[in-house]
């Protein structure tokens, strides 16, 4: 017996909705994130994210009302991402409720912030997200490249390099997103799930590219703790979540 | 019947939110408060911790927290630690290298889980109960949900004195065997975080509760 490998649908939320659509069946209100987190944690999530994408400050707020609903309503763990930029940001989605942030463009353009959030909340309350896309550029010696703004942007920023560094500085936990998988739904970028395992230890989220169960132990053996992924648990059938964690305990691995 | 009253000690630690709510969704009438008379009238105590065991230990010094909560341990008045909650209730802690005292009621150290496995350890994992416990009736066989880098890895309790009711400990693995919760008379505590553990997290602090 051990850790069981954790199982996270991510939920996109603008101004209070669930985005990019969702295809249950028999639910009220699709685009009802509350509603939405109930809906998968009793289909069997071990977590789940909520990325804000939104881009006000005033639709902000509703992303806040949102998240301290669904801690009121939902008892496993919650992750936010989207717009996390400062200690404070953290501090206040904290209070809202959410268990960890996620923290992605911010943490590139100044590293520092991850020492100033663990300080003070801890590791455990950090996520580092990446969005990591293959590059050819021999400046980048691993091959992958940190990307911003959804992998339209490069940053000239070797990705393995930066996993090692935001290890150091004491992120929690890594959500490594791979931009190339992402959308193809032909499987998990394995080989790049393994050259981030061999930099930290700290835990590792795989996401980008999942289309069937099938391929959730491939990232798993190649070294992630954890997957994440949209699409899939948004358009699959209801037991989608079953059906992935009976693949990942069918090739060996425990789960919960 | 009425609702058990419990109070979840309010002295700044991290996110309490879904403590509270969580103990009021498995039956309890819950305040949020650090206010002393409550403390010691509420039919249980629940001690969140989050974060260093330093900093935690000193924000509850500030509020004098170590003597009511050892007061009701004395009058024999439940108590539930719960994460770093449960942690300070041991002698010390070790984070970074430096020590620093915990309550002590219970002997040993809290010390960083060993360095080849992945952590934080974060995630949900299963415990090994001993016979009879109130916590995991029912619920031996479920995972709850730990994120912690520190642990208590061995118990150093004399249990052989057999006027004193042995403390019942229960054990989880991550690299290391480690104390996954501990229920000693009034006093209870748990490494993992119940109020997020789901449907087995909530039949845990119900049987706390219900015990009250």
């Amino acid at each position: 017996m051990s850790l069981a490998v954790r199982v996270i649908p991510c939920l996109d939320v603008d101004a209070g909705r669930v985005v990019k659509g969702v295809n249950f069946e028999n639910l009220r209100d699709a685009g009802d994130p509350v509603e939405l987190a109930h809906r998968y944690n009793d289909a069997g999530a071990d977590e789940l994210t909520f990325l804000d994408v939104t881009a006000s400050s005033s639709d902000r707020e509703t992303t806040y009302d949102v998240v301290t609903r669904t801690a009121e309503e939902v008892f496993i763990p919650l992750t936010v991402g989207g717009g996390v930029r400062t200690q404070e940001d953290v501090a206040t989605l904290l209070r809202s409720g959410a268990d960890k942030a996620s923290i992605n463009t911010a943490a590139v353009n100044r590293p520092e912030v991850i020492d100033e959030i663990t300080d003070r909340f801890g590791s455990q309350v950090l996520v580092l997200s990446l969005d990591a896309r293959r590059t050819d550029d021999p400046q980048i010696a691993s091959g992958f490249e940190v990307t911003t703004h959804g992998g339209r942007r490069g940053t000239g920023i070797d990705a393995i390099s930066w996993c090692r560094e935001a290890s150091a500085r004491g992120v929690g936990e890594i959500l490594l997103n791979s931009i190339d998988a992402d959308g193809t739904q032909a499987g998990f970028d394995v080989e790049m799930i393994r050259a981030v395992r061999q930099v930290t230890s700290v835990p590792l989220i795989a996401s980008g590219g999942a289309g069937r169960p099938e391929h959730f132990p491939a990232a798993i053996d190649a070294g992630a703790d954890a997957v994440l992924a949209a699409s899939m648990f948004h358009f699959g059938p209801v037991d989608m979540i079953a059906r992935v964690k009976e693949a990942i305990r069918a090739a060996g691995h425990p789960v919960r | 019947m009425a609702k058990p009253d419990v109070v979840v000690l309010d002295y700044g630690s991290g996110n309490v939110h879904s403590a509270v709510r969580a103990l009021e969704r498995a039956g309890a009438q819950v305040t949020l408060t650090r206010e002393t008379v409550r403390i010691q009238e509420a039919a249980g105590l629940v001690v969140p911790g989050v974060g260093a065991f330093a900093a935690v230990m000193d924000a509850l010094t500030a509020i004098d927290g170590p003597r009511w909560i050892g007061r009701r341990i004395a009058g024999g008045r439940p108590v539930l630690g719960i994460c770093v909650g449960h942690q300070i209730l041991f002698e010390r802690g070790v984070e970074h290298g430096i020590a620093a005292d915990g309550m002590g009621e219970w002997p040993g150290e809290v010390t960083a889980l060993p360095d080849d496995v992945v952590v934080p350890h974060m995630g949900w994992n299963t415990v090994r109960a001993p016979e009879g416990t109130v916590l995991f009736d029912g619920i031996e066989d479920e995972r709850f949900y730990f994120v912690h880098s520190y642990a208590v890895q061995s118990w150093d309790f004399d249990q052989t004195v057999e006027s004193m009711a042995a403390p019942k400990v229960t054990w989880s693995h991550h690299g290391a065997d480690f104390i996954a919760a501990v229920e000693n008379g009034p006093l209870s505590a748990t490494q993992f975080h119940p109020e997020k553990s789901g449907d087995a997290g909530m039949q845990l602090l119900k049987n706390w509760i219900d015990s009250l």
